[in-house]
């Protein structure tokens, strides 16, 4: 990856010799993706990013399946990058669907059957959740989908979350489009690809140059491209070990958790990512112990990355049915393939304090926050006409 | 310099908070940045670069933070800010009067909802904001609220409602400066905020729309009403009554040859009372709900005392004797007092603070309850020994 952000800087488009050393780079780094996914390397579009590569799918299959019709089927938990995308394709005329799912965060293949309607041109599911880890029966919804929905009607698998963990094998998901991230697999940011079944028709939705087959035009990452593909490489080479290590991590530090006073595991128990710990605590906002860990130094989260301080509740708990003040309590841990038994060892000593030091804090500003409003309700009152009244 | 203190510094994303906290890291305190998150201006990336509380905003301050290498979070008050803030500013505007919500959100939000959360949540000593004021500690350890060393900069007019255990645990790194000190300095540590313009106005209104943010926000469905002169002639129709106050000329469409400005705004009627420049002046001002910093009046509950006011931000203050509002003692917190000025003030607001300063030390305040229309009222009403209370305009 790193000499191509050096000495090796043509662009894979030109026709000198720097030029097709990119180019080389780069349809290299398309047979690798490719091949780790069960793929051809032309069924491969690099894109900026998992968002992208969604975005992508999503657009370019609404629009190549215009003709045939306009519905479009997805559950409540899917990531906003789905969901947004979809809420602005309904300005457009697409009818969107939005299946629930059980407390656990599951989709019931029955329900997605039941939706589906001679007009249905799309199919959108995450092969597990970005938040809390549970892993949807993805091979049986499309079993459905194939057996139940016009011929034509696509299914995108989000599997951003799931691929550094979770075989992921085009041919056994049986999905037409398949999107993964760089970052996801410890690779460079910005950097994803699209996985395109051959055959599959979707409109690119950025137009210019001819690159990646006319369905993402611009100038390509080379070193991105190339940096995924180590990455992904890397993951699938240790993903079975990986996968059974942090089982056991994972297992660990969810069990420290629920040990304590008012802390209950969310999403499913087994059928989940094996590196995702998340839980919700009682009476306490998720963000609160996040600082507090932070200042700890354990990189903790609650429901998705998020940056402007919003309070929504997280949607995904939402939807599995939780009250909102109780998602606010939402906390999330993400062990990865360099997270050590030593590491886990530190939090789940640590975790127990923090909680707890967490939920004096919470009841501590709310025992200040009743005493602030008596006292400016006492002043109040005393402000009040009947407190100087004529003598 | 003081002991080394763990101290949680609002930075808006502006320059003075910026230098707030690299004062502080570079004196070896333990500093931790938070940007509030107070409403929803915070979603829009802002077109009105003047408010401090857009997204651009907290990625300045995040900027700030990360040249600074300290921990920095975002912070949601919106609840806080919604009932502290939010909620009074909206309702004295649709009661008529002119509301200070930066008043309010020093004590409710920087130094309540944020100054708790310091303590709890992460772990601090105290809270230091950009305020230009100064805070000293006698050695009984009572805490004292002083004027700014900047006095065009001086905020303390803001700070008057913060109490003992607040302002103890305030600091305001910024008293002993000027702007341009404060300017220099962000330099000198080459903050990228270091050249960024004044905010200014409401932060939660960034277009400074008062009127719509009123329909918007607090669901006001203005009427029609009518605009009468100081003798009661009808010169004239307003679009609703909310979000005018006393001193205003402009906006109001009405020509009477001589110049009119805005003396009375009364919501049960929907009027709106012009009068000339010199009915606007008044000697007497009722102000509820005072806070004392000592949490007590400076000559004993009930007596009387001499205090310097401002009735506005930046006003000159003026002499004045400051009296209990009837016959009783107030209560040390939220009683009513009246002031009796040694010369007029202009365009007394109802709503607005009144601060009450003794020298270069900042006593107290409260809210100006009526007008200077209702002055000779007020005089009656207190002939006749503390008397019932006259509607508030």
């Amino acid at each position: 990856m790193l000499p191509f952000l050096g000495a090796e800087f043509g662009n894979p488009s030109s026709p000198h010799a720097w030029g097709r050393r990119a180019r080389a780079a780069l349809d290299e780094a398309h047979e690798r993706i490719g091949a780790a996914i069960g793929a051809g390397p032309r069924e491969i579009v690099i894109t900026s990013g998992g968002t992208e590569a969604l975005n992508l799918a999503l657009k370019g299959a609404a629009w190549a399946g215009k003709a045939r019709g306009h519905r479009i089927l997805t559950t409540k938990v899917e990531h906003h990058a789905v969901l947004h995308s979809l809420q602005y394709l309904e300005k457009f005329g697409f009818e969107v669907v939005e299946i629930p799912v059980d407390r656990y965060g599951r989709v019931d293949p029955d329900d997605i059957e039941a939706a589906l309607s001679e007009r249905s041109i799309l199919v959108v599911i995450g092969h597990a959740n970005n938040e809390v880890g549970t892993v949807q029966p993805v091979a049986e919804v499309v079993r459905r989908v194939r057996a139940h929905a016009p011929k034509g009607c696509l299914v995108l698998v989000d599997a951003v979350a799931s691929a550094p963990y979770l075989k992921v094998d085009v041919t056994g998901l049986g999905a037409d489009l398949v999107a993964i991230a760089g970052h996801k697999l410890e690779g460079p940011k910005g950097a994803g690809a699209l996985y395109v079944r051959a055959g599959t028709h979707i409109l690119g939705q950025q137009q210019g140059g001819t690159q990646e087959r006319y369905r993402r035009a611009g100038t390509e990452d080379v070193a991105a491209a190339l940096g995924m593909a180590v990455a992904l490489e890397l993951a699938v080479a240790e993903r079975d070990a990986t996968a059974r290590r942090l089982r056991k991590a994972r297992d660990r530090l969810t069990a420290a958790l629920v040990a304590l006073d008012g802390v209950e595991s969310t999403g499913h128990p087994k059928d989940r990512l094996p590196g995702l710990v998340s839980v919700i605590v009682r009476d306490v906002d998720g963000a609160s112990i996040v600082v507090k860990l932070d200042l700890e130094g354990v990189a903790a989260s609650v429901g998705s990355a998020c940056t402007t301080g919003s309070a929504e509740p997280s949607h995904v708990l939402t939807a599995m049915g939780y009250p909102e003040d109780e998602a606010r309590g939402a906390l999330r841990f993400s062990l990865g393939r360099t997270t050590t038994d030593e590491e886990v060892d530190q939090v789940v000593e640590l975790v127990p304090r923090v909680v707890k030091a967490a939920c004096d804090a919470a009841a501590a500003l709310a025992a200040e926050r009743a005493a602030a409003a008596a006292a400016a309700e006492t002043a109040a009152r005393a402000a009040e006409p009947g407190s100087m009244v004529r003598s | 310099m003081s002991r080394p203190e763990r101290i949680l510094v609002a930075m808006s994303g502006g320059v003075d908070s910026s230098v707030a906290a690299a004062l502080l890291a570079e004196q070896g305190h333990e500093v931790v940045g938070v940007w509030m998150r107070l409403h929803d201006v915070a979603d829009t990336v802002s077109e009105f670069r003047k408010s401090c509380c857009s997204l651009d905003a907290a990625e300045d301050a995040r900027r700030v933070a990360a040249q600074l290498d300290i921990p920095f979070y975002i912070l949601n008050l919106e609840r806080d800010f919604a009932e502290g803030v939010l909620s009074p500013f909206l309702g004295a505007y649709l009661e008529g009067t002119t509301p200070s919500p930066c008043v309010d959100c020093n004590t409710t939000v920087k130094f309540g909802a944020l100054l708790g959360r310091a303590r709890h949540l992460y772990e601090c000593d105290a809270v230091a904001t950009g305020h230009y004021a100064r805070r000293e500690v006698s050695a009984d350890g009572r805490a004292r609220l002083r004027r700014a060393r900047d006095r065009d900069k001086d905020q303390t007019y803001f700070l008057y409602g913060l109490r003992q255990g607040q302002l103890r645990d305030a600091r305001f790194p910024l008293g002993d400066l000027t702007k341009p000190e404060v300017r220099a300095a962000a330099r000198r540590h080459g903050l990228v905020t270091a050249d960024k313009p004044e905010s200014q106005g409401i932060c939660f209104i960034p277009d400074g729309d008062v009127r719509a943010a009123l329909r918007s926000r607090g669901g006001w469905q203005p009427e029609p009403g009518p605009v009468v002169d100081r003798d009661g002639t009808r010169v004239g129709e307003h679009t609703g009554a909310a979000g005018y106050t006393p001193g205003q000329r402009q906006g109001l469409g009405i020509a009477l040859g001589a110049p009119r400005y805005v003396s009375r705004v009364d919501p049960t009627t929907n009027t709106i009372t012009l009068g000339r420049r010199e009915d606007l002046e008044t000697t007497l001002v009722a102000v509820d709900g005072v806070s004392f910093v000592a949490e007590a009046p400076p000559a004993g509950p009930g007596g009387a005392f001499r205090a310097a006011v401002r009735i506005r931000h930046r006003a000159e203050p003026i002499p004045a004797w400051v009296r209990p509002a009837g016959d009783h003692a107030p209560p040390a917190r939220g009683g009513r007092w009246l002031i009796e000025t040694d010369s007029p003030v202009w365009a007394v607001a109802p709503g607005q603070a009144a601060v009450l300063y003794d020298g270069e030390i900042c006593l107290g305040g409260g809210r100006i309850a009526r007008t200077a229309g209702d002055a000779g009222v007020l005089a009656a009403d207190r002939a006749a020994t503390g008397g019932e209370r006259v509607s508030v305009a």
